[in-house]
């Protein structure tokens, strides 16, 4: 096995290089199941992280992990962003948090097989990236992740319902209500 | 009061003993940075106090895939940050080059690979930096491929500056170059600094000695590759990427036919 490439903070100043107009747009246009999964994070002072970038990964509605491209569809004319094609699904969100430390993806739901979007952070003083998830509409009965945790801390999990079609996944990187963040087995971790 | 650099110096001194001790009572070698890092003042209030839910291998799950890009997701110039405006940009043109491999050497194909840089000043396009270096109207300092079929990405960029900031009193950073990549999986996902070849600033800056495995960190710097220069044009560093994780467990597709 080859040793990994170390993790090192993304810094304070990507924000001109890795977010693209419409990264929270992943829902096609004016799809009636599009849902929004917003939130903000937290440090552990309690105070909003207005320079975290944000990534969700999800299955498919039909359950396919397959993905497509075009999450950072260009145009070859004026080198700038397209936008998605507004058809294809490609199940990759990429949104920064803003002065007052919150994200939004607008989205369509996951699958009730895998029902959570699966969630990448990256800020500046975080020397390394954390994962988590945000299960919607509670989860799966038997999710080996939830089943796995206490009664309270599975709640950092679990996005809020807020409306119709609406929901909210607040992250605490530190300190009361700490967010539970997820180990897939990486070098150095455990 | 900000602390001196004797005293940030100390502190990564202190994380630098207590790595070697640990490997040398026979521990595994930390790849990655520890997220509770104190040299790196910023770390204090972003990073959990709770251990990490280790989830076990898992092929159904999201994580075990992850996004894909293509053709549609980049443009020809993206790769060259030195032809990206109407003039050309100020400093040293180099060229960067390497390969993307998985834990078992396989490459990883096709994915997108970022990079994203301050100027030959060590100035960021961004409006947050407001040192006293200049902006260069040639140059973003923004770049991204894809892999082709060996794993292989190459750009064409400037050498960026050191600069300051304000981690500690006079905290300067090596001259660096983020990199974003992703695998087959997201558990891939990666977001590193490649840095140059005997840069004197490496042992004050705590960002770089995060990583307090010293054969780790030598695995940030670029090696000078003379055949990746090109006469009269630039100067050439190859740094290949190893991502840490698990990668996707569908067949390698060269395998399928």
């Amino acid at each position: 096995m080859r040793a990994p490439t170390p993790s090192q903070t993304i810094g304070p100043f990507y924000g001109y290089a890795l977010p693209f107009p419409g990264g929270g747009d992943v829902a096609p246009v004016g799809h009636p199941e599009a849902i929004t999964v917003r939130g903000r994070v937290y440090d552990g002072a309690g105070e909003p992280v207005p320079d975290a970038l944000v990534e969700t990964w999800q299955a498919a509605p039909d359950g396919s992990l397959a993905g497509e491209p075009g999450s950072l569809r260009r145009d070859p004319v004026t080198g700038g962003f397209l936008g998605r094609n507004g058809v294809d699904f490609t199940g990759f969100a990429r949104v920064a948090t803003d002065a007052d430390g919150q994200w939004v993806v607008r989205t369509l739901p996951p699958p009730a097989a895998l029902p959570y979007l699966s969630v990448c952070l990256f800020a500046r003083g975080l020397t390394r990236h954390l994962f988590t998830r945000a299960y919607v509409d509670g989860g799966a009965a038997g999710d080996a992740v939830l089943s796995a945790l206490p009664e309270e801390r599975r709640g950092t999990l679990l996005a809020r319902t807020e409306g119709p079609r609406a929901y909210r996944f607040d992250i605490r990187l530190q300190g009361p209500g700490e967010t539970v963040f997820l180990d897939f087995g990486t070098g150095g971790e455990s | 009061m900000a602390p001196t650099q004797d005293e940030i110096s100390a502190e990564i001194a202190a994380a630098r003993e207590s790595t070697a001790r640990a490997v040398a009572a026979g521990g595994v070698p930390p790849s990655h940075p520890g997220r509770d890092y104190p040299p790196y003042r910023s770390s204090a209030l972003r990073h959990p106090r709770k251990p990490l839910l280790r989830v076990g291998a898992d092929p159904e799950a999201a994580e075990w895939h992850g996004p894909v890009f293509g053709v549609t997701d980049i443009t020809a110039l993206d790769a060259d940050l030195t032809r990206q405006h109407q003039g050309e940009p100020l400093g040293e043109r180099i060229t960067v080059a390497g390969r993307v491999l998985d834990r078992g050497g396989r490459p990883v194909r096709g994915q997108l690979v970022e990079v994203w840089q301050a100027n030959a000043s060590g100035r960021y396009a961004h409006q947050r930096d407001q040192h006293p270096a200049p902006l260069d109207p040639h140059f973003t300092g923004v770049g991204r491929c894809l892999t082709d079929d060996q794993g292989a990405y190459a750009f064409t960029t400037v050498r960026p500056g050191a600069y300051p900031w304000r981690n500690h009193t006079n905290a300067w950073r090596p001259a660096h170059i983020h990199f974003s990549l992703f695998g087959t999986a997201f558990t891939q996902r990666l977001v590193t600094q490649m840095y140059f070849p005997g840069d004197p600033l490496f042992p004050y800056d705590p960002i770089l000695q995060s990583v307090t495995d010293a054969a780790a960190r030598a695995r940030l710097v670029a090696a000078y590759d003379h055949r990746l220069s090109t006469p009269e044009r630039s100067l050439g560093y190859r740094w290949d990427i190893v991502l840490d994780g698990p990668a996707a467990t569908l067949p390698d597709p060269e395998e399928d036919h």
